[in-house]
């Protein structure tokens, strides 16, 4: 089907600053179908029901706008972290700031490589796990990652992995528009950990699409950098077999644009999948708008699936959710969770939420909450009582809102490392 | 009712043997009346709209508003957001005016009225007579002279039979009567509020209402009247391949409180009928409307042959500060159902409520829900909708809270439970959550969860069957609902959900 003029037009708009990059054998074919599926489909526009909330203008443009680096002299997030490092400058790899890329366990390469041999493990991931993602809804900057993606990581872990993987993002140039995409395949009953941070571009589109096979384990800890004027699109396409776990969680602080996507599908029996998320806005100096857009598919029986959004916003800032759970008829003895909650600061932020389940099985417990608020002043009155002044009572009580979504990481150096950053960012607002 | 077919054995008295019949006899409705009609041609066009308004004598802005609603559906699509699916519907392939022979002199009291159609209300439990009823309480007709009273207005596919009361309610300054009869009688009111809620031109389904509308109920409450009876509207569908338009517009002006009952039942046919209805709802300052409806339009059969698409919009304004509106809605019956009854909080400190029940089995879908507009400061709104899905069928909530800037110190609570028997069948949940301002508070709590294995067995063991059973603990989940309900329907709508999952366990 022809697609309607206006967005013929984005598509075009936007292809013309873009050519498929150089690939081997399968790679260029990889490509050229996910190019195929993104001319099928066009860019997202304002009237896409999957687009309610969210402007995807920004992204669609053929050019980013420009984004000043954030400059601060706190250490980044994850430096405390014994990891291997790997360095993305403006999206591209960048060896000599990066760590060896021996550790015991894995497999790691720079996707190009894996791209340039024919018999490889990545070719039976990269845009596979995406091509299978646009139903029900397109995800049409998912295959325009898949198609242009000029660099990005193919990380295979075989066993236990002793340090988690850091992949920190430096942004540099104010006009750069990167566009990474990372595969990962977790071998049975191995495990590993992920660790991303770092505003990486002026825009960013990034694809991580992971493979966990039976029994293995996957966690993922995100920050995204912290540039007023950064715009960010990301997709996490996850393919869960049996028993395996999936964790991720992602802590967003500025931005004017962020929409975070995440494709979660169960397909072995007795999988686990937790993805949370922690996001303050502040729209003084910049706007933002932060959305959080998950889609869980049960598959198979018995497996559990919990989401947890939280956002603070304030000045004007606009935070959303779209959440789905699916239950396909034979997932059986389903659990599925999700909360997404908001607290407004102050009268001119906004929420905007779509919880939703679809769910075809009978023998099933699913749930979903969504609140939003202003700040509970008995909880305030209490604090000041005690002494503390109102803004750090304040900041007192984000952090305990907040609190349920970071305590989705495991690992509780991490999660302590996550709430100090939230701390000191909170600190710095108040005294500006 | 088909005759007992089952042997009765020994020792059973036949009036338990018919009362079980009764309860779990498949569709009770589903007879039809031989009765002769005058219909318009097939299909719809402008002499098709023209001509619906003539036979209704219309003044010419009527006329105009109709044709107006007409030119706007021309360039409409229809919708196709909603988890629902079925054929594409021809338009032209329907009847969009059937009106009996005996109502072509319109009778001028209830005793002209044909009395095969009088039959056919006696036979819905609703008897058009001036007397106590108690509607779906058996012996109510005995009833003692104090007991409530229930003004019915008779709607039989196009157009309108009859009013019961309206003398009555005159004496009282409320105005109940048929649409088509206000517009003749009260232009002034109508022109004022018809299409002031749903505008000529707000979906689809509302659009081509507007322009074919052939009746419905129109009820006027003038200021600081209590309504001193309940109103109720029986729409009933009759001739085959036709569609009812029926459209209700009802005011509360400042200060009114009026309590509005609909019901709605259909014929058995192999071929879908279409039902698209509009109702409006206006209140001034300090007005309160409460507005129950048990739809129990044909659902088609076991195989998803036939029954009633039903697409209806229903929204209220209250426009007043400290109006207050209460939809309920028990939705047992169509193949489809495409409903969301909606509450506009205008008004500072208005507040809408909105309680449903919707029970889809066998074949049908179910996509209904609420919205909830919050303009007004400290509005409040409250949704509690339970949906049960059987068989093969899918049910879903779709819903909307808005809290606008300007609505501040506003509240909403929203619950939603889903309960799915069987595992072919779906339930599922798409509400939309706006919030503008901080000062206002929104919660939304979703569950879904099959039948407690614990609760059926408890039944069982009391020596309940299972089909029993079922109806027990599901009457147990839509408790909150049902206590919303005015009493004559909270009994009919019990005996409904039990007789809606007929078949559906085993």
């Amino acid at each position: 089907m022809a697609l309607p003029a206006a967005k013929q037009g984005a598509l075009e708009g936007r292809l013309a600053t873009l050519s498929l990059p150089e690939a081997g054998a399968w790679g260029t074919e990889a490509r050229r179908d996910a190019l195929g599926r993104l001319e099928a489909m066009g860019l997202p526009g304002r009237r896409d029901e999957y687009w309610r909330f969210t402007d995807p203008g920004l992204l669609n443009a053929a050019e980013p706008a420009a984004a000043a680096a954030f400059e601060n002299d706190e250490a980044p997030l994850f430096s405390a972290v014994d990891r291997l490092k790997l360095v993305f400058v403006d999206g591209v790899f960048a060896p000599e700031k990066s760590d060896d890329i021996a550790l015991e366990g894995l497999e790691i390469e720079r996707l190009s490589e894996s791209m340039s041999r024919d018999i490889h493990w990545v070719r039976e991931v990269y845009g596979v796990l995406e091509a299978g993602a646009h139903s029900p809804v397109p995800r049409p900057h998912a295959a325009l990652n898949t198609a242009f993606a000029s660099d990005g990581i193919c990380i295979r872990a075989t066993g236990r992995v002793s340090k988690p993987v850091s992949l920190v993002y430096l942004h540099e140039d104010a006009g750069s528009d990167a566009i990474l995409h990372h595969v990962i395949r977790v071998e049975p009953g191995a495990e590993m950990t992920l660790l991303e941070n770092g505003p990486a571009a002026a825009r960013f589109n990034k694809c991580l699409e992971v493979d966990v096979a039976d029994t293995g384990r996957f966690n993922h800890v995100r920050a995204q950098g912290r540039d007023h004027e950064r715009v960010a699109v990301t997709h996490v396409f996850a393919q869960l077999g049996a028993e395996s776990t999936f964790k991720s969680f992602t802590m967003t602080v500025n931005g004017v644009m962020t929409r975070n996507e995440a494709v979660i599908d169960l397909t072995g029996p007795d999988a686990t999948a937790h993805i949370a998320g922690a996001c303050l806005g502040d729209g003084a100096k910049a706007a933002f708008h932060h959305d959080d857009t998950v889609f869980v598919r049960h598959r198979a029986e018995n497996c559990e699936s919990r989401q947890v959004f939280k956002k603070v916003l304030r000045n004007g800032a606009t935070g959303v959710f779209q959440g789905k759970i699916l239950v396909d008829q034979g997932a059986q003895k389903t659990d599925g969770y999700q909360i997404s909650q908001s607290l407004l600061l102050d009268g001119d932020s906004q929420f905007l939420a779509k919880p939703e389940l679809e769910i075809y099985a009978d023998d099933v417990k699913c749930s979903h909450g969504s609140t939003s608020g202003a700040i509970d002043e008995t909880g305030l009155f209490y604090l000041r009582s005690r002494g503390i002044p109102e803004g750090e009572a304040t900041d007192l009580m984000v952090i305990a809102f907040l609190a349920e979504a970071i305590d989705e990481i495991e690992d509780r150096v991490l999660a302590e490392d996550v709430i100090e950053r939230l701390k000191g960012w909170l600190a710095r607002r108040r005294r500006s | 009712m088909t005759a007992l077919d089952t042997d009765i054995r020994e020792g059973v008295d036949r009036e338990t043997v018919e009362t079980v019949q009764a309860m779990g006899g498949k569709y009770k409705y589903g007879w039809e009346t031989e009765i002769e009609m005058d219909y318009a041609p097939k299909g719809v066009n402008e002499d098709i709209v023209r001509l619906i308004s003539a036979k209704n004598n219309e003044p010419e802005w009527m006329t105009d508003w109709r044709l107006q609603a007409f030119r706007r559906w021309q360039q409409m699509e229809e919708p196709s957001w909603a988890m629902v699916d079925y054929p594409a519907i021809d338009y032209q392939e329907q009847y969009y005016y059937a009106k009996p022979k005996s109502m072509l002199e319109k009778p001028k009291s209830l005793d002209e009225v044909d009395p095969k159609l009088l039959a056919t209300y006696e036979k819905l439990g609703i008897p058009l007579k001036e007397q106590m009823i108690l509607a779906g309480v058996e012996g109510a007709e005995d009833a003692p002279a104090e007991g409530r009273k229930v003004a019915v207005d008779a709607v039989f596919d196009s157009v309108s039979v009859g009013t019961t009361f309206q003398k009555e309610l005159e004496k009282a300054g409320v105005i109940f009567c048929s649409i088509s009869e206000a517009i003749q009688k009260h232009p002034e009111l109508v022109k004022k509020y018809l299409g002031s809620v749903v505008p000529q031109s707000d979906n689809y389904f509302a659009t081509l209402n507007s322009a074919v509308f052939s009746d419905g109920s129109f009820v006027y409450v003038p200021p600081g009247v209590r309504c001193p009876m309940e109103l109720s509207t029986y729409f009933r569908i009759n001739a085959e391949n036709t569609g009812q338009f029926e459209r209700t517009l009802i005011i509360a002006d400042k200060g009114a409180y009026v309590s509005y009952l609909e019901g709605c039942t259909a014929p058995k046919r192999d071929t879908a009928q279409l039902h698209a209805a509009v109702v409006e709802l206006v209140l001034l300052d300090d007005a309160e409307i409460k507005y129950s409806t048990v739809q129990n339009w044909y659902p088609g059969d076991e195989e998803g042959r036939g029954g009633i698409y039903n697409f209806v919009t229903k929204r209220a304004d209250c426009r007043g500060d400290r109006s207050k509106v209460m939809w309920t809605q028990v939705e047992t019956g169509s193949a489809i159902t495409w409903k969301y009854p909606s509450c506009i909080l205008r008004g500072d400190e208005s507040q809408g409520e909105f309680y449903s029940i919707a029970i889809a089995n066998n074949m049908q879908q179910a996509d209904t829900g609420t919205k909830m507009i919050h303009l007004g400061k400290n509005t409040r709104s409250r949704i509690v909708s339970k949906g049960i899905s059987a068989g093969k069928a899918q049910n879903t909530y779709r819903g909307l809270v808005s809290m606008h800037p300007k609505a501040t110190n506003s509240r909403n609570y929203t619950q939603c439970d889903s309960l799915l028997i069987g595992d072919k069948c779906g339930a599922h949940t798409v509400p939309y959550i706006e919030v503008k301002n901080n000062s206002s508070r929104v919660e939304h709590e979703a569950t879904t969860s099959k039948v407690d294995e614990d609760q059926l067995f408890y039944c069982r063991s009391r020596g309940m069957n299972e089909e029993a059973a079922v109806a027990l603990v599901v009457n147990g989940f839509c408790k909150d609902v049902l206590q919303a309900l005015p009493m004559e329907f909270a009994m009919e709508a019990q005996q409904l959900v039990a007789i809606s999952l007929e078949g559906s366990v085993g």
